[in-house]
């Protein structure tokens, strides 16, 4: 391993990627570095190519979507460096109307994923070649991962005896779905009780 | 006169109903003649929103979804699942736990690449191993019946450790059967190693370079077939990976042969991990955590006790609370490098829950590893892929 430690790693990364590069942390043992969406295939590029990082493969790209914040959807890059067995995940931001740069021509498995998270998240990737819908049904409509989506959808399929084909209806449930909230400290178990986190400050 | 006329080149559908596309999948091949010059998978014919629901299940509620992804390989990736919440809940498993659950991994690996290889060779023609190979898998998938009542879903590796102890007498009927399977292994790489129709098949068909594999994230053998020597069992060890004695098979030629050729030792040196697991593991002791915050209270105990009782039902209903973080837990997968992303912002439920899956980035090689070759090497190719729609299409 080129670095001791990932805090070297991240710093030497942070360094190399100053203008590019908000911030990062470590959580849970793992390197988290945020950076600037413009720049996401410039920085790809250099933890690839850069021989002291070498993280050769894209293992993954996922959405995660934050309704309540100013640009909503996050984009998380994970990579892998097999020379030097190390992860490294650099999120960037987006919203729907602010596509992010494809990384197809840094790292060609990229192409799958970014189809991935469009379909489930709405995201853009500008510059990916085959930007279709991956997983959901031809004609889908919506983007179901998104927070605001609801489980069941909003359509149901039936095969229809008598038009002789698959109908699309909307969802029709006999029973709601039941959702508990274990959120309120009546039902909720947690470890720490509404108030308690008072007590510390007053005994230091 | 000319007989020769030229056919035009034209798309063809294959699957989604087809034997050899291993599920659902629709593979749409542009053909000149039989040589394809295209391939393009439609998946996403099985996704059932596993990570939608996840998102309003609890995160013991979510286990059992794991087991329906690559229902060929259930344990793994509970495996994978319960490594990411153990890291957010800082919790740690006790020493018999994590040797159960090495153990078991390495049974469900046998039984992936059991069927794997079997079913592969049915593709391209051979039908003894796939009634050769069901056979041992059923002997396995007892073993999975006893230890969690269920031969496929087993959501038997919870955060916190395993669900139940191994029941009395399986320790030594898993250990017979360790000491006759690499008999198997043999019986079954006479039938087709050196096998002259399995090579024509096989050999230099899909052939995936060193760099290749890196670009398309390629993992698990279909990587390690690729002469590239990684496995996360080593590099990155888990429970207890890091005190089991084993080798990694690499290929070399990084075709579908070389794919056969490294899960065949890979089943081998899965066999020896049992085997070490076997001798090594405690005799007794918990095989949960005993934060019975986390883990259920015995059943024994929650008659007699008020506050086993308490715990039992909160932890049944409501479920525990994970401190607000994000992990990326991982491990080798059967079929590959298989992740999960677990975005927790501490409630009871997790905020984001994403699968990676191995068979997904395999099947966008696809396209690389079927062109120029014929539409019939096309099944070779899946065969060798070892793809399973659950955990592709998710």
């Amino acid at each position: 391993m080129a670095f001791a430690s990932l805090t070297d790693l991240a710093e030497y990364v942070a360094g190399q990627l100053s203008e590019d590069v908000y911030e990062w942390r470590i959580e849970h043992d793992q390197l988290i570095v945020e950076a600037r969406r413009g720049a996401i295939v410039d920085i790809l590029l250099k933890l690839r190519d850069d021989a002291n990082t070498q993280f050769q493969q894209l293992v993954d790209v996922c959405g995660v979507d934050y309704p309540e914040r100013p640009e909503r959807f996050e984009v998380n890059y994970q990579l892998l460096s097999l020379k030097h067995n190390t992860r490294i995940r650099v999120k960037v931001t987006a919203e729907e109307d602010t596509p992010v740069p494809s990384v197809v021509s840094v790292y060609p498995s990229a192409g799958w994923y970014e189809r991935e998270t469009y379909d489930m998240y709405g995201v853009f990737f500008a510059g990916n070649p085959d930007l279709r819908r991956i997983l959901t049904d031809y004609g889908f409509e919506g983007h179901p991962l998104r927070k605001d989506f609801p489980m069941t959808g909003y359509v149901e399929l039936r095969y229809d005896d008598e038009q002789k084909r698959v109908v699309y209806e909307p969802v029709q449930l006999t029973q709601d779905y039941r959702n508990f909230d274990f959120l309120s400290p009546w039902e909720g178990m947690t470890r720490q009780l509404p108030g308690d986190e008072k007590s510390g400050e007053a005994g230091a | 006169m000319d007989a020769e006329t030229q056919i035009q080149p034209y798309s063809m559908n294959f699957g989604p109903q087809h034997p050899a596309a291993h599920g659902v999948l629709r593979l749409v091949l542009e053909l000149d003649g039989e040589v394809v010059t295209r391939a393009d998978p439609h998946i996403g014919l099985l996704h059932r929103g596993t990570e939608k629901l996840i998102e309003y299940r609890t995160f013991l509620q979510a286990v059992p979804y794991f087991d329906r992804l690559d229902y060929v390989a259930p344990m793994n990736q509970e495996h994978a699942y319960a490594l990411a919440v153990e890291k957010l809940l800082g919790i740690t498993v006790p020493e018999r736990g994590q040797y159960i659950r090495v153990l078991f991994s390495e049974i469900t690996r046998i039984l992936n690449h059991l069927l794997n290889i079997t079913s592969y060779a049915l593709d391209v023609g051979a039908i003894t191993p796939a009634l050769w190979g069901f056979e041992e898998r059923e002997v396995l998938m007892e073993f999975y019946e006893r230890v969690c009542g269920a031969r496929l879903h087993a959501a038997y590796f919870r955060p916190g450790g395993v669900h139940q102890d191994m029941p009395a007498g399986l320790a030594d009927d898993i250990w017979a059967f360790t000491e006759r399977f690499p008999k198997f292994v043999d019986e079954l790489a006479d039938l087709l190693t050196e096998n002259r129709i399995w090579k024509q098949r096989t050999v230099d068909i899909g052939v995936a370079s060193k760099e290749d594999a890196m670009a398309w994230a390629f993992t698990g053998p279909m990587l390690r077939a690729s002469g590239v020597p990684w496995d996360l069992r080593k590099a990155q060890p888990y429970d207890v990976y890091d005190r089991m004695d084993f080798d990694i098979p690499i290929g070399t030629t990084g075709d579908c042969y070389a794919r056969y050729l490294v899960r065949m030792e890979e089943m081998r040196e899965s066999n020896r991990i049992v085997r070490q697991a076997l001798q090594e593991m405690p005799k007794s002791g918990p095989v949960s955590t005993t934060d019975h915050k986390v883990s259920p209270p015995k059943r024994g105990e929650m008659k007699r006790s008020m506050e086993a009782l308490i715990h039992h039902f909160k932890l049944y209903t409501e479920g525990y609370h994970v401190p607000a973080g994000e992990y990326y837990g991982v491990v080798e997968a059967p079929k590959g490098e298989f992740g999960v992303f677990v975005v927790a912002d501490g409630t009871n439920k997790p905020y984001r829950c994403r699968i990676r899956a191995p068979g997904f980035a395999h099947m966008q090689g696809m396209d690389f590893l079927a062109r120029g070759h014929f539409l019939a090497d096309t099944v070779a190719i899946i065969g060798a892929m070892d793809v399973v729609f659950g955990d592709i299409d998710r």
